[in-house]
């Protein structure tokens, strides 16, 4: 299909005879904000690693911008763990130029003068934009853990990259925080026009940030060879073309 | 209260730890006193002031043959060839480490060999290092080198090997290629867990360097052990010894210093 930003064609993830996820035919928008939702081991990881590029397809093609995705992870993919994002050595403005650094210095990754200058504003501007203006010379260890997943968000969005994956980003958060990143993402979404793939476990959370809403599941099941089928969509939502605005999804949150 | 609940304070820690200490100083005293009043001339627990007797002659007469003073230059000796062997090793398992830990064709390629020196015993192959490389410093360095290294590198590769998949693959998202995925992420990771390495080879370094040194030598406060054992200067050999000790544990606390100091994200959250 031509329009669509990411295109998943008859994709099957397989670990030997164990099969994840099978004839997976996605199309995802440029500016859609997909939640991925599904049971424990329904391959909503495995998922979400091919599309990263840290695994292949055993079978079908994955196409960025009508082009085939590259066989390993780039700049063009931003991505969100739910732990370990941030490197742990490096302050929060190292951590945020470090995108650019290693695009502008190929053999440093390191920055001098009035390019450096230039890159710690940028940095600068990004973490006052996910609300760390205050916390530029902490190291992780010394933040908690909302403020280590907005760093990593300011991280990965100094790439301007073409599609951000989350991996159940808010998943280690307690409630309080999750409302408030729940707002921030919805609001460096429509700020920055991304689009969004967000693996969750949290059914409301997906429902709540998604302008769209995949449930992945098996759709058969062999008692006997229960490893023989794999996943694939068996709900896809379409919910709304517009994000909710700024003050509701934590209002919904909260409810 | 359960003992294992029982803390002990600050000023309580010191005055605990110095007791054992205390009691061996104070237990061999005594005991040399008593040898000392039965026979004046006992080698063999020597007191103090027949220590400060043989050890004032090695510091400050010079050697009539070499022109040196003996203590002096057996220290020099030995902490050359120390330092020498272990930033040797050191570096070899800063740069060896990093690539097997981080690129899997290396580590496909060399891990087999670093695993296979690391099971022969070092000190086995003394003879071969004498033989090879001669009897002068090459040969002493080289066992501490050979002793210590495939320890530290295989240290740092696992430790560079389990740093977090997710961060590898968030720096390859943010454009790193794999020297600066190398050089930015693993590295300054490494560090901290490479100064532990050193902390912990020194040990085992200097066994081997002691060994090295009392099988063929003319000078290092091995060979001086050596040398006098001939005479039973037990004199000269215990203070030798807490002089290594001594030295050891200045090396080791100097190295955590340095490591709290330069890699504070390393050392806990209150930095």
């Amino acid at each position: 299909m031509t329009g669509a930003l990411l295109s998943l064609q008859n994709v099957w993830v397989e670990y030997g005879d164990k099969v994840v996820l099978e004839k997976m035919n996605l199309d995802v928008a440029e500016g859609a904000f997909l939640s991925i939702v599904g049971p424990s081991g329904a391959g909503k990881s495995s998922f979400l690693r091919v599309i990263v590029g840290q695994e292949q397809p055993t079978r079908g093609k994955i196409l960025l911008d009508g082009q085939p995705l590259a066989p390993e992870c780039g700049p063009d993919r931003g991505v969100v763990f739910q732990r370990y994002s941030v490197f742990p050595h490096l302050s929060a403005l190292q951590n945020t130029v470090f995108g650019i650094e290693c695009a502008e210095a190929p053999l440093m990754a390191r920055l001098f003068g009035s390019a450096k200058r230039k890159a710690t504003e940028e940095g600068a501007a990004m973490l006052a934009a996910v609300g760390l203006a205050d916390s530029m010379h902490l190291y992780p260890a010394q933040m908690s853990g909302g403020m280590q997943q907005r760093l990593a968000i300011a991280q990965a969005l100094i790439k301007r990259p073409r599609i951000l994956l989350l991996d159940e980003p808010f998943g280690a958060l307690d409630p309080g925080i999750r409302a408030d990143m729940h707002g921030l993402i919805t609001q460096l979404w429509r700020d920055y026009g991304l689009t969004i793939i967000m693996v969750t476990h949290d059914i409301k959370e997906a429902f709540t940030l998604g302008t769209r809403v995949l449930a992945l599941d098996k759709r058969r099941h062999d008692p006997h060879a229960p490893h023989r089928y794999g996943a694939t969509a068996v709900y896809d939502l379409p919910l709304r073309s517009r994000p909710l605005s700024e003050s509701a999804p934590a209002a919904a949150a909260e409810s | 209260m359960r003992l294992v609940n029982w803390q002990i304070g600050k000023r309580d820690r010191m005055l605990l730890g110095g007791a054992p200490i205390l009691l061996i100083l104070i237990g061999y005293l005594v005991i040399a006193s008593q040898r000392h009043a039965a026979n004046p001339s006992d080698k063999i627990l020597p007191l103090p002031s027949g220590m400060a007797s043989a050890m004032g002659a090695l510091l400050s007469t010079p050697d009539p043959l070499t022109g040196q003073l003996v203590f002096w230059a057996d220290t020099l000796a030995s902490l050359q060839r120390l330092g020498l062997g272990l930033g040797i090793a050191t570096l070899l398992a800063l740069v060896l480490g990093l690539v097997l830990g981080a690129l899997p064709m290396v580590r496909a390629t060399i891990s087999p060999l670093v695993t296979g020196i690391a099971v022969i015993p070092p000190i086995a192959l003394l003879p071969i290092l004498f033989i090879a490389l001669g009897l002068g410093e090459t040969s002493k360095v080289a066992l501490i080198v050979i002793g210590i290294a495939p320890v530290m590198i295989r240290d740092i590769a696992a430790h560079v090997g389990a740093l977090p998949r997710e961060q590898i693959i968030k720096a390859q998202t943010l454009g790193a290629n794999s020297w600066q995925i190398i050089t930015r992420v693993a590295l300054p990771q490494a560090m901290p867990r490479l100064l532990q390495a050193m902390r912990l080879a020194l040990g085992p370094a200097w066994v081997f360097l002691i060994s090295a040194e009392a099988v063929a030598s003319d000078i290092g406060l091995g060979y001086r052990i050596f040398l006098v054992r001939r005479y039973l200067s037990m004199d000269v050999i215990i203070p030798y010894v807490a002089w290594i000790a001594l030295l050891a544990i200045l090396l080791d606390v100097t190295l955590a210093a340095v490591s709290r100091r330069a890699y504070p994200w390393a050392h806990g959250s209150e930095h």
